[in-house]
């Protein structure tokens, strides 16, 4: 295939020519800045459509493959290789379909410095394609340390009070995993000979226990990406510093990169470890979506609070990628998308008010729904579909999680399942929580305060439901008929299970 | 347009079946869209049109079951379908299933049309047509998801509606979230909501891991591939069955309010009084006593089940009457009623009489919506005196210092502030004679002959629970009498029941209709005719379940009918020749002592929660956030042990070797450096950022570089 004309190259890169008029518009004009930056994003979309309409569901292997050899010094095999399958396409349209969410958030939040915000916020969507579509390991490695830096700027710079803590403590933080990985993919690149992840799946034959280490050196990146407890706690201090947009990205898709990262590599590259790490692993998950949960409840923020329910939330999707069956995986990947669109949405929400108010904390809201019955009724749905309401996007992922995990040979007991059918029980508790203290109730004593500076609170204006409304038709569509997504990823994930199997069934 | 299509298609209209859910979400979506435009009369209009056109279709499609005995599933769509699991959106249409339709369309409509006039009369209404709206739509949505779950042909699908029958009583429970019961500023209203939800939620923890054991024994969760399997089944691993119809147990006991969950319903009066008859009596509360007939097929496999089941029903029973007697609020009465008469269904089926169990739960529709609506009927009256006594004493009173009135705890349900309605609301009071008359048990109300099927059935079936459910029904006659002496007898105890006005008609009329059902409604099953055994047995045979079958038992008859009466003379005897107010204390207490103070405080089951559930959570979770993971894992390890750790080392070896601007600069940051990286920073924020970003890019690729040529 034409490397140019690849929908996956183009889809990747196209963000950049963004980037390059950005820099040709004069800084002070804010509103070209911000139209140039949402127009690249939504052709971003679009090529995104057509890769879609490309995209062969039937099919379980990688399509629309390009494989250039680029750095071949010294033996060594590295070739630019991309290619898309069940296991990316749905986040590659979670990405394509959040950066132009998230850029349309900040069209009154973000005053300073546009033209570098769109900047960096381009930037990070190229890297963040690049690391769902790279299928050299050392290629995505490249992508995968490249969305670092622009996410370090937008914390650091359009951040809250403590924004440099928060914006180096996630550099370091997550650089400090990617190191490990690095070790374990040269280690791959010298003995397997190659990079490219297909063809080390197939040479397959490292002794399981060799494999043990290469996940965990994979596992150290990855799970401080999720995060998996215990390893959350960059993730409040990004999160509350960090603008609305930067804070949606990085729950929405940023996130799923450690997620993803486990389901692309760790369980294909080394499925006898995956095997008999997949109960260490559930464990783990399971007292992430109980701990995560507890820990929501007691915030006083409404950022964090958010925040911690990532971690309750990542538990859930860690725990169906490791029951290592359909039900399991399919759920996970699915949830994945779930937690992209509904606590993308929460921090949509939860800026919007800040916007206004300027305080995120819990105890001076009240009785909002009375005063912007919009915000309230989306805010609300939003909240449901993040606890797992039947009928919304929250509750087929967690289900069919909870399904898989019950009864997973290789998590091998029914106990972790249901300790995190638990968490369903805590999201309620926190969840509800939020959406009373905020909207129900008397009226809290924000509202007289913002009144003293201008009008008062005001609902919803129309950028603002524009900016939802995409999100909200999505939560409704995988909750009440979530079949075509499922479809898009089925015959990937039944080759990957089927794989896995034969390699239990080989340590047997 | 469509009944023409009807007309033309035969005798067979399962196809309509859809259109259950279809009619509320369409009358909703008008209301959501138009409302804005509508005034009161349309909204209720749109909203009631929506849920009567569902009864309609629940009453085509009984007619089609004439002729189809068996029922039929409706296909709609396929919902997931991943590996062996397959879940379809379908619609099971039998007998059982449409028993549960035409009351939830029927009463649901009755309950629509009195909601126009009772949420226009609400004195914390005020004319807000917003409010108004909001509330149609959420009564539809009830209906819809209440149609949901009892249509569904699979248990995943029958929890949609299950948990969205849940979402409907949060939102109306909590409806005016920024008041409590007495309409002044308080969070009350909302935290009732929330209790309800999340003890429902503890309850659907239940069932979804009823589900999931039930998918891993049967592969498939569709009630009739499961019910077809569950013998064989049973006979390899009874475990299995034991263990799926009891974690259901769990859920039943979440949204029919059974030991030990029922405490949400109590604080679920906090709604507006439409609410409470429709959802929190008549209709949403039963679909646990729905889900165990539903699985009778699993049910009747476990007899050891079955016993727990109908313990906790009879159980129930009992100890929810035990503390109707001790309370003061009319509604309050009637929700630990509920409860109370949910524990007979429960029991009811849960001993496996079945039919005797479904056909409680329609009359207990019939007159329970009949007495929490003239209930309503009486607060309103009472507000409206209320209203009147004010202007009499104040003529002036204008706006605010009408609020600062209101402001002084009234409370319009108080008993205590009644007395001698029966002159001032005549209509009311004798529609609430007739749901009382019902509700106790006396021949030849509906009541009456439900209650003795499940008693008659009880004498055979588990002795225990017939000396549990026997006893119980004694205490409701008793709190039945001791309300309608508190309310409708002796003098007014406060001007504002003196002046009670009666309510209009919009009120009134749908009130005859239940009044007219609570009487007749017993010819459903007379014995020795049984419409409604056969009726049901047309969905049971299938499965060949051999039901007992309860004959008619006059020693039964006679006792409870005995018994009842007793309990209302003794309640005459107490309550009947003196009035209770405020000032003295409620005669009972003369005569039990501590066992009526433990009546009265409910016998402290919410502060037992607090003590050993929820203040313990409270707890761990705000140690596990505050110590553990910020002070102990945030605070110390990471920027203490970790930070400092690196902030040395890189002082002492890197720093001599490492681009200053570049590592070193980081580090600082994590430790006590910030200060310094933010003036660092501070330069930088001049325009160099895009350098920056360069120099860091760079920075990368070189170092990679490096590894990879090294």
């Amino acid at each position: 295939m034409n490397p140019v004309l690849n929908p996956l190259t183009l889809v990747t890169f196209f963000p950049l020519l963004g980037v390059l008029a950005l820099f040709f518009i004069q800084s002070d004009r804010k509103n070209t800045l911000r139209w140039t930056a949402l127009i690249t994003s939504l052709i971003t979309f679009g090529i995104s459509m057509w890769l879609l309409a490309e995209f062969n569901a039937k099919d379980p292997e990688l399509q629309m493959v390009i494989n250039l050899p680029w750095i071949q010094v010294a033996g060594w095999n590295i070739s630019f290789y991309m290619g898309v399958d069940g296991l990316s396409i749905l986040l590659v349209l979670l990405t394509t379909f959040l950066t132009p969410i998230s850029i349309l958030s900040t069209w009154t939040a973000i005053e300073e410095r546009v033209k570098d915000f769109m900047l960096f916020f381009l930037l990070l969507e190229v890297g963040m394609l690049g690391v769902f579509l790279a299928q050299d390991l050392f290629l995505f490695y490249v992508f995968w340390e490249f969305t670092l830096v622009p996410m370090y700027f937008l914390i650091g710079i359009w951040g809250g009070p403590n924004r440099m803590y928060a914006a180096v403590k996630f550099f370091l933080y997550t650089m400090a995993g990617s190191l490990l990985m690095l070790l374990a993919i040269l280690w791959l690149g010298i003995y397997q000979d190659t990079f490219a992840v297909p063809e080390l799946i197939a040479k397959g034959g490292i002794p399981a226990n060799i494999q043990i280490w290469l996940f965990l050196a994979f596992a150290a990146a990855f799970a401080i990406k999720v995060p998996m407890w215990p390893l959350h706690s960059w993730l409040p201090d990004a999160h509350v510093e960090a603008p609305t947009a930067g804070s949606v990205i990085l729950a929405g898709v940023l996130l799923k990169m450690g997620t993803y990262g486990f389901v692309r590599f760790n369980i294909p590259l080394f499925p006898a470890a995956a095997v008999k790490l997949a109960p260490w692993m559930a464990l783990l998950a399971v007292i992430g979506i109980i701990y995560g949960a507890a820990v929501s409840y007691a915030q006083k923020d409404i950022k964090k609070l958010v925040a911690y329910s990532s971690v309750s939330h990542l538990g859930f999707v860690m725990l169906g990628l490791f029951a290592l069956n359909p039900q399991g995986i399919q759920g996970g990947i699915l949830q994945m998308i779930n937690h992209g669109l509904s606590t993308g949405a929460l921090f949509l929400l939860v800026g919007m008010i800040y916007e206004q108010t300027h305080t995120r904390d819990f105890d001076v809201y009240g009785g909002l729904w009375k005063l912007t019955p919009v915000f309230g009724t989306l805010s609300l749905i939003v909240v449901l579909s993040s606890m797992g309401l039947p009928g919304l996007n929250g509750f087929v992922g967690e289900f069919t999680i909870l399904l898989g995990a019950f009864g997973s040979d290789a998590i091998g007991s029914p106990w972790y399942a249901g300790l995190a059918a638990i968490g369903v029980i805590l999201a309620a508790v926190y969840m509800l929580y939020m959406f009373q203290k905020m909207f129900l109730g008397p009226e809290g004593s924000v509202v007289e305060e913002v009144k003293k500076h201008g009008h008062g609170i005001k609902d919803l204006n129309l950028r603002e439901i524009v900016t939802l409304v995409p999100i909200l038709i999505l939560i409704f569509w995988i909750g009440l008929y979530p079949k075509p997504f499922f479809a898009l990823m089925a015959p990937t994930v039944d080759k990957l299970v089927a794989a896995v199997q034969a390699a239990a069934v080989a340590m047997h | 347009m469509l009944l023409s299509e009807v007309v033309t298609s035969g005798p067979d209209f399962f196809y309509l079946a859809p259109w259950l859910v279809f009619f509320p979400v369409i009358g909703l979506l008008i209301n959501i869209i138009f409302g804005g435009r509508f005034s009161e009369k349309v909204i209720g209009t749109v909203a009631s049109t929506a849920s009567g056109l569902t009864f309609v279709v629940a009453v085509l499609l009984a007619l089609s079951l004439r002729a189809h005995h068996e029922g039929v599933t409706i296909l709609l769509a396929e919902w997931i379908a991943i590996g062996e699991l397959q879940l379809d959106w379908a619609f099971r249409v039998d007998t059982l299933s449409v028993t549960m339709m035409m009351v939830v369309g029927g009463v649901g409509t009755l309950i629509h049309i009195y909601a126009i006039g009772y949420m226009h009369e609400d004195v914390r209404f005020k004319n807000d047509p917003g409010r108004f709206r909001r509330f149609f739509v959420f009564l539809n949505l009830f209906i819809a998801a209440m149609m949901i779950l009892v249509s569904g042909d699979n248990y995943l699908m029958l929890f949609v509606g299950w948990e969205g029958v849940g979402l409907c009583s949060f939102l109306l429970i909590g409806f005016w979230y920024e008041m409590d019961t007495l309409a002044r500023a308080s969070t009350d209203n909302a935290m009732a909501a929330k209790k309800a939800f999340i003890t429902n939620r503890v309850g659907d923890f239940g069932f979804l891991i009823a589900g999931m054991i039930m998918f891993w024994a049967f592969k498939s969760v569709q009630f009739d591939t499961v019910f077809e399997a569950a013998h064989h089944i049973a006979e390899l691993q009874p475990g299995i069955i034991i263990a799926i119809t009891l974690f259901m147990l769990l859920g039943v006991a979440g949204k029919s309010a059974q030991i030990p969950l029922f405490v949400w319903l109590p604080d679920a009066m906090a709604g507006p009084t439409p609410v409470s008859a429709l959802i929190h009596a008549a209709t949403m509360v039963t679909a646990g006593v729905y889900l165990v007939a539903r699985s009778a097929p699993l049910y009747m496999l476990v007899p050891q089940a079955q016993g727990i089941v109908a313990i906790v029903g009879g159980a129930t029973a009992l100890f929810a009457a035990t503390i109707a007697v001790g309370q003061y609020d009319i509604k309050k009465v009637l929700a630990y009623s509920t409860i109370s008469q949910l524990g007979f269904m429960v029991a009811a089926v849960g001993m496996g009489a079945f039919v005797a169990g479904m056909f409680h739960l329609v009359t207990h529709a019939f007159f329970k919506a009949l007495l929490f609506l003239s209930a309503g009927s009486v607060i309103l009256g009472v507000e409206r005196g209320h209203h009147h006594g004010h202007h009499d004493h104040d003529d002036h009173g204008h706006g605010d210092h009408h609020d600062d009135e209101k402001s002084e705890v009234f409370d319009p349900g108080d008993m205590r502030n009644m007395g001698g309605m029966r002159k001032s609301m005549p209509v009311t009071f004798w529609l609430y004679i007739i749901g009382s008359l019902a509700l106790a048990g006396i021949f030849p109300f509906a009541g009456f002959w439900s209650k003795d099927e499940i008693l008659a059935e009880a004498t055979a079936l588990n002795f225990t629970v017939y000396i549990l459910l026997a006893i119980a029904a004694f205490f409701t006659a008793f709190y039945m009498g001791r309300q309608i002496w508190m309310v409708f007898y002796g003098k007014p105890k406060h001007e504002a029941a003196e002046h009670a006005e009666e309510s209009p008609p919009i009120i009134t009329v749908p009130l005859m209709v239940l009044a007219a059902l609570s009487i007749l409604g017993g010819a459903l099953n007379l014995p020795g005719v049984g419409t409604f055994t056969h009726w049901l047995e047309m969905t049971y045979e299938k499965f060949d379940l051999h039901l007992h079958h309860g004959e008619f038992n006059l020693t039964v008859a006679i006792t409870s009918t005995v018994l009842a009466l007793l309990a209302i003379g003794i309640s005459w005897l107490i309550y009947g020749r003196k009035s209770v107010t405020f000032d003295q204390a409620d005669p009972l207490k003369r005569i039990l002592g501590p066992i009526f103070v433990g009546m009265e405080n409910k016998w402290w089951i919410d502060e037992l929660y607090w003590a050993v559930i929820l203040n313990p959570y409270i707890a761990i979770a705000k140690f596990t956030a505050d110590v553990i993971d910020w002070r102990f894992w945030h605070d110390w390890f990471h920027d203490k042990v970790i930070a400092g750790t690196f902030n040395w080392f890189s002082k002492t070896f890197l720093d001599s070797w490492i681009d200053q601007r570049g590592i070193d600069g980081f580090a600082n940051g994590l430790a006590a450096g910030t200060k310094e990286l933010a003036q660092r920073l501070s330069g930088i924020q001049t325009g160099f950022v895009r350098n920056y970003a360069l120099s860091v890019f760079v920075g990368v690729v070189v170092i990679l570089g490096y590894l990879i040529l090294q």
